[in-house]
C-alpha cells in the first residue's frame, strides 16, 4: 500500500465517525469538490506547475487519480470513461504543453460528442498575457473544439464554474468543456461551497418533439413503402437502444446504424442491415439508397456516412430527430425536423405510428442484399493471416458485452465490420476526428468505466506506436485489457488510399521496420504474443484473454489485405466498390 | 493487392431516380429549388464578458459564413451586450448561421431582423483641409457635419445606411480623402419588437 493509500485508508475509517465533509478553504478545494459532487470517480491527467494546487487538494479526495503517459492519453481515456460510463470523464493538465497536448482528445470528444470536462492550469492571473513559463492561450486555442471554455478568475465562484462545466458536457448534446484554472485562482482562499452542478441557464436542452411534428413524420413513415431507421450515435448517448429496438421490432423497419450508432441495434437480428457508409455493409448501402422514407435518430450526415449530397437517399424523405437544432439540414435537409431527445421522440414517433408501413417486398429485398453482398473474405489455408479472421475468431469466443477499442485505420474497419455488435456502449473509437493513437489510451479509461466487462483493443501497428506509452499505465494499474495489434507494417489505409488514387505511389506509407510488439509490451511489464500462424489462433486468443493484467499480441496479418466495400470519398453509396476491379470501373 | 467481396457490379444493381442539390435538398423535377444568397442581418445578445467576440467571430470564419459587419456594444443592461452581425448567405447558409451562433454558451438569443429594419453606420472621413466650405457643403448634402477642422484637414462626422455613407465616401473624394472609419452597421427592428420578447 502506498503511503497515499494508506492515508486514505485512514481517513476512511475517520469518515465513518465524521460523515461531514471537511469545509473548503481554496479555489483548488473547491474544483474537488466541485468534482466529487457531480459523482467523478476517477481522474485521468498528468501532474505539472500550474496544476499543483488541485492535485493537492486530490490528494484528501476519495477521487481516483490515474496518472497518464501524455496528456493526449488523459484526454483519450476520459473520452472513452464517457462514452462506456454515459458520465463526463475528467481529466486534469498542466499549463502549457499540457493543455496543448489536451487539445487532440478535446476536438475527438467534440466531433463524436462524448462528454469530458478538461481542467487545465494556468499561469497565475498577473502573469497571463505576459507569454510567462508555460503559459499558453488556453481557452483560445480550445474554444473551438468545445462546447465552452471558461477562464476562473475568482476564488469563490470557481467550484460553481466547474459543476457548470460538468453539466454542460453532460447535457443536451453531450460534449467536451474545459475549465482554466489560473494558479493564484487555485491557491487563493475562500470558504464557499460550490453549488450543485447546474447547466448554464442560456443553454436550453430540449425533451419531448413538437406533437404535431412527430404526428406529421410518423403518418409519412407508416405511408412509406420502403423506409429505412438510420441509428447514429445520439440513439447511445441517450440510451435510447431500448427505445429503438422497441420502435423497429413493432413497426418491422430494417435498421441501419451510422458508425458511431454501432451497438445501438443487435447486428444479429434479421432486422439489422449493420453499418452504412465509406466502408459499411453493401447491403446498409442498398437499403439507404434505395429507401423512400428515412428515419434518421441521433446523426449528423458525416460525409463518410453520405459520400456525396447528390446521391444520397435521393429518392428518400427524411424525418430527422435530434437534439441539437443546429444539425436540422446542416448537410441533408430535413422533409420532417423532430427537435428532441431521441429517447422520448422514439416514445412519441412509436405510440403516434398509424399503422406499420406496408414493407413485406421491401424486407424481402433487404434480405436479398444481404444474400447478393455477404461480408466475405478470402480464406486461404496458407499464413500470412487474414485479419479478418482474428477479429471473428476474438468475436466469436468473448461474452456479448465486451468493449471493443480502436485506433483509426484499416484495423478499426476490420473491427467495426467483422466483429458483432449487440449491446450499446460496447463500441468505443474515434470517428469524427479519425485519431490515429485513439486505441491504447481510451482501453484504460473503458476498462475503468466497466470493470466487469471483458475489453479487447484492436489497433494497428502505426496507430499503437502514436500512444503505445500508455501501456506503461496499463500495467501499473494492473488491467486486463487485451491489445491486438493487426501489423502489417504499414500505415494501411493510406496506403489503400494511394494504390487506389495515387497511382500506387506509397509514398511515407510503409515501413521498412516496425518494433515486435510482443517484446516491447514485455518491456512495459505486459505479456507479449506474437501471432503468425493460423493453428495458432484460438490459443494465442485464449492465452491473452486469461492473462490477468494487459496482453498484447503482435498479429502478423498480410500486408497486402485491403478493406472493402468502399466508396470513395465523396462518392455515390449506392456504387460502393466490392474489389480493386471495381474501383477502376467508377 | 488482395481483399475483396463477392457481389454484382456497380453497373449492375438497382439504382434510384432522384438526386440531391448541393444543399442536401432534394431536387423537385416541377420545382427546382437552389436558393440564391442574400443578405440578412442578424441581432444577438450576447453576455457581456470577455472572450465574446473572438468566440462569435472564430465561429463564423471556421464555419465559412460570409460576414459583411460585425459590431457590438453595451445595452442598457450592463450584463448583456448586444452585436449586429450582417452576412450574405444562401437561405439554408442563414438558418445555419442563426441556429450556431445560438449554441454558444454566451449567446442569449438570436433574431434575423426583416428587411424593412432601421440601420445605421458611422463614418468619420478625414479629408484635406484646402477647400473647408465646399467640404462642408457636400457634408451637408449628406446630413454630416464637420467635427474637427485644421489647415491641413477636416473631419466629417456622418451616419446613414451603409449605401449612403458608401455614396458619400464618393462623394468626398474630390477633397483628398486622407482616412475613413467606419463603425459597421447597427440595426434595430422598426416598431415595437424587441429581442428580449423574441425567444
Amino acid at each position: 500500500m502506498s503511503e497515499r493509500a494508506s492515508v486514505r485508508a485512514d481517513e476512511a475509517d475517520a469518515d465513518e465517525d465524521e460523515p461531514e465533509q471537511a469545509p473548503v478553504t481554496t479555489g483548488a478545494q473547491s474544483v474537488v469538490r466541485a468534482l466529487e459532487n457531480a459523482g467523478a470517480e476517477y481522474v485521468f491527467g498528468v501532474q505539472g506547475g500550474a496544476i499543483m494546487p488541485v492535485y493537492d487538494a486530490l490528494y484528501d479526495s476519495e477521487i481516483d487519480h490515474v496518472t497518464m503517459a501524455h496528456e493526449q492519453g488523459a484526454s483519450h481515456a476520459a473520452d472513452a470513461f464517457g462514452i462506456v460510463s454515459g458520465e463526463p470523464g475528467v481529466c486534469f493538465a498542466t499549463s502549457g504543453p499540457g493543455a496543448t497536448n489536451l487539445v487532440t482528445g478535446l476536438a475527438d470528444a467534440n466531433m463524436d460528442s462524448d462528454p469530458v470536462i478538461a481542467l487545465t492550469g494556468q499561469v497565475p492571473t498577473e502573469f497571463v498575457g505576459n507569454d510567462a513559463f508555460q503559459e499558453t492561450d488556453t481557452v483560445g486555442i480550445t474554444q473551438p473544439v468545445t462546447k465552452h471554455s471558461y477562464f476562473a478568475d475568482d476564488a469563490d465562484s470557481v467550484g460553481t464554474e466547474v459543476g457548470e462545466a460538468w453539466a454542460l458536457a453532460n447535457e443536451g448534446r453531450q460534449g467536451p468543456t474545459l475549465v482554466d484554472l489560473p494558479k493564484d485562482i487555485t491557491k487563493g482562499e475562500t470558504d464557499v461551497e460550490p453549488a450543485a452542478p447546474k447547466r448554464p441557464d442560456t443553454y436550453d436542452v430540449p425533451e419531448e418533439a413538437d406533437d404535431e411534428n412527430v404526428q406529421e413524420a410518423a403518418d409519412a413513415l407508416a405511408a412509406a413503402e420502403r423506409p429505412v431507421v438510420l441509428a447514429g450515435g445520439g440513439v447511445i448517448k441517450a440510451d435510447a437502444a431500448d427505445a429503438l429496438r422497441d420502435f423497429a421490432f413493432e413497426y418491422e423497419i430494417p435498421v441501419v446504424t451510422t458508425m458511431p450508432g454501432i451497438g445501438s441495434f443487435p447486428e444479429d437480428h434479421e432486422l439489422s442491415l449493420e453499418w452504412a457508409g465509406m466502408h459499411g455493409t453493401g447491403y446498409a448501402n442498398m437499403a439507404i439508397t434505395n429507401t423512400d422514407c428515412m428515419l434518421a435518430i441521433g446523426t449528423r450526415f458525416d460525409d463518410r456516412l453520405t459520400g456525396g449530397i447528390d446521391s444520397f437517399a435521393p429518392d428518400a424523405e427524411i424525418i430527422h430527430v435530434d437534439i441539437d437544432p443546429a444539425e436540422i439540414s446542416k448537410n441533408v435537409h430535413a422533409d420532417y425536423p423532430l427537435i428532441g431527445d431521441a429517447r422520448a421522440t422514439l416514445r412519441q414517433l412509436y405510440d403516434a405510428m398509424p399503422s406499420a408501413p406496408d414493407a413485406d417486398e421491401w424486407r424481402e429485398q433487404c434480405q436479398e442484399w444481404k444474400a447478393e453482398y455477404p461480408m466475405d473474405y478470402e480464406t486461404p489455408d496458407d499464413e500470412p493471416l487474414k485479419p479478418q479472421y482474428v477479429v471473428e475468431r476474438f468475436s466469436e469466443v468473448t461474452p456479448d458485452d465486451t468493449i471493443v477499442c480502436t485506433g483509426v485505420g484499416q484495423h478499426q474497419m476490420w473491427a467495426s465490420q467483422f466483429w458483432e455488435f449487440t449491446e450499446p456502449r460496447t463500441w468505443v473509437s474515434s470517428h469524427g476526428l479519425g485519431t490515429m493513437g485513439y486505441g491504447a489510451p481510451a482501453a484504460i479509461g473503458a476498462k475503468l468505466a466497466a470493470p466487469d466487462q471483458e475489453v479487447v483493443c484492436f489497433d494497428g501497428d502505426g496507430s499503437f506506436l502514436m500512444t503505445v506509452q500508455e501501456l506503461s499505465v496499463a500495467v501499473r494499474e494492473n488491467l486486463d485489457i487485451t491489445y491486438v495489434v493487426l501489423n502489417n507494417e504499414a500505415v494501411g489505409m493510406v496506403r489503400q488510399w494511394q494504390d487506389a488514387f495515387h497511382e500506387g505511389r506509397r509514398m511515407a506509407s510503409e515501413y521498412p521496420w516496425v518494433p515486435e510488439f510482443d517484446k516491447l509490451a514485455e518491456a512495459f511489464g505486459a505479456r507479449g504474443f506474437r501471432l503468425e500462424e493460423y493453428d495458432n489462433v484460438e490459443e494465442t486468443i485464449q492465452a491473452a484473454r486469461e492473462y490477468d493484467g494487459p496482453a498484447v499480441v503482435d498479429a502478423i496479418i498480410d500486408p497486402a489485405e485491403n478493406v472493402y466495400p468502399m466508396v470513395p470519398s465523396g462518392g455515390d453509396n449506392g456504387l460502393f466498390a466490392l474489389n480493386e476491379r471495381h474501383l477502376e470501373q467508377l | 493487392m488482395t481483399g475483396g467481396m463477392p457481389g454484382p457490379a456497380p453497373d449492375e444493381r438497382m439504382r434510384p431516380d432522384g438526386r440531391r442539390n448541393t444543399q442536401g435538398i432534394r431536387i423537385d423535377p416541377e420545382a427546382e429549388v437552389t436558393h440564391e444568397p442574400r443578405e440578412a442581418v442578424l441581432s444577438a445578445l450576447v453576455k457581456h464578458e470577455p472572450g465574446v467576440l473572438s468566440e462569435v467571430s472564430s465561429l463564423f470564419s471556421r464555419r465559412q459564413f460570409n460576414i459583411e459587419s460585425l459590431t457590438v456594444g453595451p445595452t442598457h443592461d450592463d450584463g448583456v451586450a448586444r452585436m449586429t452581425i450582417v452576412i450574405e448567405e444562401p437561405q439554408p447558409g442563414i438558418e445555419q448561421a442563426k441556429k450556431q451562433l445560438r449554441k454558444l454558451v454566451p449567446t442569449i438569443s438570436v433574431t434575423e431582423l426583416d428587411q424593412q429594419n432601421t440601420r445605421r453606420e458611422l463614418a468619420l472621413i478625414k479629408v484635406s483641409g484646402e477647400k473647408p466650405d465646399d467640404v462642408n457643403a457636400v457634408a451637408d448634402m449628406y446630413g454630416g457635419k464637420a467635427v474637427d477642422a485644421t489647415a491641413e484637414s477636416v473631419t466629417v462626422e456622418l451616419t446613414g445606411s451603409k449605401q449612403k455613407i458608401d455614396a458619400a465616401v464618393g462623394a468626398f473624394e474630390q477633397f483628398d480623402v486622407q482616412e475613413v472609419v467606419r463603425t459597421g452597421t447597427a440595426a434595430l427592428e422598426r416598431g415595437a419588437d424587441t429581442l428580449e420578447n423574441d425567444d
